[in-house]
């Protein structure tokens, strides 16, 4: 069930916790992922969808979120990180494909592993429970579907 | 620089140090949850839900607003047909790549460049959403 052992990924979620909920007890908003690639949009589209009043009023704390993601991963990888930089061996048409799929699927639903994995469970929103246990089922089975065409990793 | 930007931008670190920790920054390690081998990502879901659990269910006993003013206010979505055909085309481009939209950004901290690739989808899929379906 854990092979590589359950205490980084206790830490790595308590330290995702602690990020959230500094966000939320200094500025009421919640620190959540898939809205940055919309609110992002609004700066190059002038298509009504991308301009409404929640994206144009979020879309800038949502970059400085999203670059703080990055360097943290920077700063993560530069001082305690068993292995340095790092590059995945997924073949890039699944990153590609995949990322379609990520994209527009979590625009419709409202969120993703974080909005309703973490801020929409912590709220005790029965519509991020049922889309938590719904994304969780599909991604088991396309996971499984990949395995099954003898596709690694 | 306006003081809510700063401190998400600080709530960002702690995310993405938390995903790199938490090995979620490797699309592997992802995938292996969902191939059913390596349940550690229930744990950090859990562990990071908990905690703001906390932030959001208890804090607000016992301070009335957020220091910088406004209010508190849970995350809650209106139930509709689209959260769950939504969460399956998520569920499945997740399985396809092992990648979700936060943990592509730490992937890409962690220099695993053709996670940009991803990136690059994932902003075509928000904007065909958007554009076709919004």
């Amino acid at each position: 069930m854990f092979p590589l052992g359950i205490l980084p990924y206790l830490m790595g979620g308590l330290v995702i916790g602690l990020g959230v909920s500094f966000a939320y007890v200094i500025t009421g908003l919640h620190a959540t992922q898939s809205s940055f690639y919309s609110t992002t949009l609004s700066y190059l589209t002038k298509i009504p969808y991308f301009q409404k009043k929640s994206y144009l009023d979020s879309r800038e704390w949502r970059l400085f979120f999203a670059a703080g993601v990055i360097i943290g991963a920077v700063i993560y990888t530069l001082t305690i990180s068993p292995d340095g930089f790092w590059t995945t061996s997924v073949q890039w048409w699944r990153l590609l494909i995949g990322g379609l799929l990520v994209g527009f699927g979590t625009r419709l639903s409202s969120g993703c592993t974080s909005g309703h994995g973490i801020s929409g469970i912590a709220s005790l929103s029965t519509t991020s429970l049922y889309a938590v246990i719904t994304f969780i089922i599909a991604g088991i089975i396309s996971a499984h579907a990949m395995m099954m065409l003898g596709v690694t990793p | 620089m306006n003081k809510r930007n700063i401190v998400l931008f600080l709530a960002g670190i702690l995310f993405g140090f938390g995903l790199g920790l938490g090995g979620m920054a490797k699309q592997e390690i992802v995938l292996s949850f969902l191939q059913l081998e390596d349940l550690g990502l229930l744990v950090l879901m859990g562990g990071a839900a908990s905690v703001t659990f906390i932030a959001i269910n208890i804090i607000p006993r016992f301070l009335k607003k957020p220091f910088l003013g406004g209010g508190f206010k849970p995350r809650t979505r209106t139930f509709s047909r689209n959260t769950i055909i939504g969460a399956i085309i998520f569920g499945v481009g997740w399985g396809i790549s092992g990648q979700c939209p936060g943990s592509a950004l730490a992937s890409l901290g962690v220099g695993n460049l053709p996670v940009l690739i991803g990136i690059t989808t994932e902003f075509i899929g928000s904007y065909i959403m958007g554009r076709y379906f919004g």
